[in-house]
C-alpha cells in the first residue's frame, strides 16, 4: 500500500505543485491520478520514487517512509513507466527490459532470460529481442517499457501518461493488456493520465485532483459517475457520464426472450412479432426480419451475456433497426433476445442506484 | 593545361627521388614526425577535454567554461599563438609547438562533448534515473553512448586541425611534412611544395578514414541507425 499522509510540495520559485494531499493506494489494485494540466498529478507519482522530493508531509510504502531509502534502491524495487517509453536506444531490446536485473547484479543469463518471459508476456514476438528500439513502432516501444519496469518483478509500478502517445486505436489495446496484465499480477499500480475515460476504464480507485494540487474526489470509478463531490468534477467527468456509467452496469439481471429466434431456412416462425432473429445451424446469428419483409435480412449487434456491460447491450440494440440486442455466449451462440422493454427496465434499474 | 603537366612533373620529381625515401629528411621520418606531433597534441587534448565536457554537460555546472573556450577558438589566430609560443619558450623541445596546437583542439572536443550529453533526450535521462541508475551509471552506461557520434565528431575536427596546424608548425623550425612545403617555398623546390601537400592531404584523409572506422566500431547500431535487420 502506498499512502500519501498530508504531502505538499512547493517548488523554489513558490509554486505549489501539490498541496496537503492525503489518499491511500491500496496494495494489489490500480488508483488513477486524473486531471487538467497543473494539477500535480505527476508530480505527485514522480515523489513516490523520489524523482522528486516532497516538501512536507510523507509518503509511505508500506508503512516505510520512502525519504528514508536512499533514490537508487528505492527505485530499483518500483517499476517505472512513462510516457515516451524512454528507451535505451543503444540497447537491443532484450537488454533493455533487462536494466534492473542487471543493476540488481543477475547473471546476464538468468537477466536474459527473464527478459524473454517478458517479452512474451506483454504480447510481443520474441523475434523483437535482438532489435533496437528505433526499429519498433510506439506502440511496441511501449510494450517494451512495461516489460522492461516489470523485470525485477516489483510489487509496485509508477505508469506516467504511459499510453497517451500512441493512437487511439493501439492505445485501447494496450489498456486492456494492461488490465489482463494486472489480473495475472496483482500489483500495486499508481497510474497518472488527463484522460477522464482512461482513468475509469483502468482505476479501481480514481483521485480527481484540481489544479494547484489538491484532491477534489477519491473514488470508486462508478460511484464517481454516480456521485460527483462538487461542480468542478462534474464538469470534469464531462456531459455523457450516464451513459458511461452503464459500462459498470451489469448485464446479468437482463431479462432475456428466447422465443424470437427462427432457424435459417426454417419456418416463418409466429408473425405476430415485429422483428425475429434468424439463427444458424450453430447457434450464431445470422440477421433481423421484420414481419413485414420476410425475405431481407436486417443487421444486429451481439453482446457478451453477463460479461458485458449494459453500455455494451445498449449499443448492440442501437445498431439494428429492430431495436432489440442480441445476447451470446463465448462461442457466439445465441443465448436470447434482450427487448426495448427489457432494457428500459434494466435502464430504470441503473437509473435508481 | 600546363599547370596540370607541371604539377605532374613535379609530382614525379618528388616521389621519384630516392634521397626522399630515407634519412632524417625522408619521407617515412617525415611522416612519422607529423603522427608524433598530431597524435600527441590530439591525445592530450581529448584528455582535458572529454571528462571536462562530461562533466559540464552531466552536471550543468561550469557552462560558461565551454563558451569561452568556443569564443576564444573563433578568435585565436593560429599561427599567432604558435609564433608566440615559440618566442616565449625556444624551439629547444617540442613543447613550444605541442601546447598551441593542444589548446586549439581542447575547443571543438569540449564543445562537441558537453552538447553531445547535454542534448541527450531528457525522457532517456529521466528513465535512467528512474529505473534507479547512480548518477555515474547515467552518464557512463546511457549519454556517452548515445552521445558518442557527436563526442567523435568533435575530435575528428580537432584531428583535421590538428594535421592541419602541424603542417603550418614547420614554420616555427619542427618537423614534419610541413617542412617540404615550407623549404620548398624558400628555395623555389617546387616539386617539394608540391609532393608535401599531396602526403599531407592524404595524410588527413586517412585520419578521416580512422575515424570513420572508429564510429562504426564503437557506437551502437541503435544509436547510428546502421541495422536493417528487419
Amino acid at each position: 500500500m502506498i499512502t500519501f499522509d498530508a504531502v505538499t510540495k512547493r517548488f523554489p520559485d513558490g509554486t505549489v505543485a501539490v498541496d496537503d494531499l492525503t489518499l491511500e493506494a491500496p496494495t494489489g489494485e490500480i488508483t488513477v491520478l486524473v486531471g487538467p494540466s497543473g494539477c500535480g498529478k505527476t508530480t505527485s507519482l514522480r515523489m513516490i520514487n523520489r524523482m522528486i522530493d516532497a516538501s512536507e508531509g510523507k509518503i509511505l510504502l508500506d508503512g516505510v517512509p520512502v525519504q528514508s531509502i536512499a533514490p537508487p534502491t528505492l527505485r530499483r524495487g518500483i517499476g517505472y513507466v512513462i510516457q515516451q517509453a524512454g528507451l535505451f536506444p543503444h540497447r537491443k531490446i532484450v537488454d533493455n527490459i533487462a536494466t534492473v536485473p542487471y543493476l540488481l547484479g543477475w547473471d546476464r543469463k538468468r537477466a536474459r532470460g527473464r527478459a524473454m518471459e517478458l517479452l512474451e508476456r506483454v504480447g510481443l514476438d520474441a523475434a523483437l529481442a535482438g532489435r533496437y528500439p528505433f526499429q519498433l513502432s510506439g506502440g511496441q516501444q511501449q510494450r517494451v517499457g512495461v516489460a522492461r519496469a516489470l523485470a525485477a518483478d516489483p510489487p509496485v509500478l509508477l505508469m506516467d501518461e504511459p499510453f497517451s502517445a500512441v493512437d487511439p486505436v493501439v492505445r485501447t489495446t494496450l489498456q486492456e493488456e494492461l488490465l489482463r496484465l494486472q489480473s495475472e499480477l496483482n500489483k500495486t499500480i499508481v497510474f497518472v493520465t488527463h484522460d477522464i475515460d482512461e482513468a475509469i476504464k483502468l482505476g479501481d480507485k480514481v483521485a480527481v485532483l484540481r489544479v494547484g494540487g489538491r484532491l477534489a474526489q477519491l473514488a470508486a470509478p462508478k460511484t464517481l459517475l454516480s456521485e460527483p463531490s462538487d461542480d468542478f468534477v462534474r464538469e470534469f467527468l464531462g456531459h455523457d457520464r450516464g451513459i458511461r456509467r452503464l459500462q459498470f452496469v451489469s448485464t446479468e439481471g437482463l431479462r432475456l426472450r428466447t422465443d424470437l429466434t427462427v432457424r435459417q431456412g426454417g419456418e416463418g416462425g409466429s408473425s405476430e412479432e415485429p422483428w425475429l432473429l434468424v439463427v444458424d445451424e450453430q447457434g450464431g446469428p445470422v440477421g433481423w426480419i421484420a414481419g413485414a419483409r420476410p425475405g431481407e435480412l436486417e443487421p444486429f449487434g451481439t453482446f457478451l451475456y453477463g460479461r458485458d456491460s449494459m453500455r455494451s447491450a445498449l449499443d448492440a440494440a442501437l445498431l439494428s433497426p429492430s431495436g432489440c440486442s442480441v445476447a451470446v455466449d463465448d462461442e457466439g451462440k445465441v443465448v436470447g433476445v434482450a427487448t426495448r422493454e427489457a432494457l428500459d427496465e434494466a435502464l430504470a434499474e441503473a437509473a435508481d442506484g | 593545361m600546363n599547370w596540370l603537366i607541371s604539377f605532374f612533373a613535379w609530382m614525379g620529381e618528388f616521389f621519384g627521388n630516392g634521397e626522399n625515401w630515407s634519412g632524417p629528411g625522408g619521407i617515412p621520418m617525415r611522416l612519422l614526425e607529423h603522427l608524433e606531433f598530431s597524435a600527441l597534441a590530439l591525445l592530450l587534448a581529448v584528455l582535458v577535454a572529454v571528462p571536462l565536457g562530461l562533466v559540464i554537460g552531466h552536471t550543468g555546472r561550469g557552462e560558461v567554461l565551454v563558451v569561452i573556450s568556443a569564443n576564444l577558438a573563433r578568435a585565436l589566430p593560429t599561427l599567432g599563438l604558435l609564433v608566440m609560443f615559440v618566442l616565449l619558450l625556444g624551439t629547444a623541445s617540442i613543447w613550444p609547438v605541442i601546447i598551441p596546437l593542444v589548446l586549439l583542439s581542447v575547443p571543438p572536443i569540449l564543445v562537441n562533448t558537453f552538447e553531445g550529453i547535454k542534448g541527450v533526450d531528457p525522457d532517456l535521462r529521466d528513465a535512467a534515473y528512474g529505473m534507479g541508475l547512480r548518477g555515474g551509471q547515467v552518464l557512463g552506461r546511457v549519454l556517452v553512448p548515445v552521445a558518442l557520434p557527436l563526442i567523435l565528431l568533435g575530435c575528428r575536427l580537432s584531428a583535421i586541425q590538428v594535421v592541419a596546424t602541424t603542417t603550418v608548425a614547420a614554420y616555427t623550425g619542427l618537423g614534419g611534412l610541413g617542412r617540404y612545403v615550407i623549404d620548398g617555398f624558400a628555395t623555389k623546390d617546387y616539386a617539394g611544395v608540391v609532393g608535401g601537400s599531396v602526403l599531407i592531404v592524404l595524410f588527413a584523409l586517412v585520419v578521416q578514414l580512422l575515424f570513420t572506422l572508429a564510429q562504426r566500431v564503437t557506437v551502437s547500431p541503435g544509436v547510428s541507425r546502421r541495422v536493417n535487420v528487419r
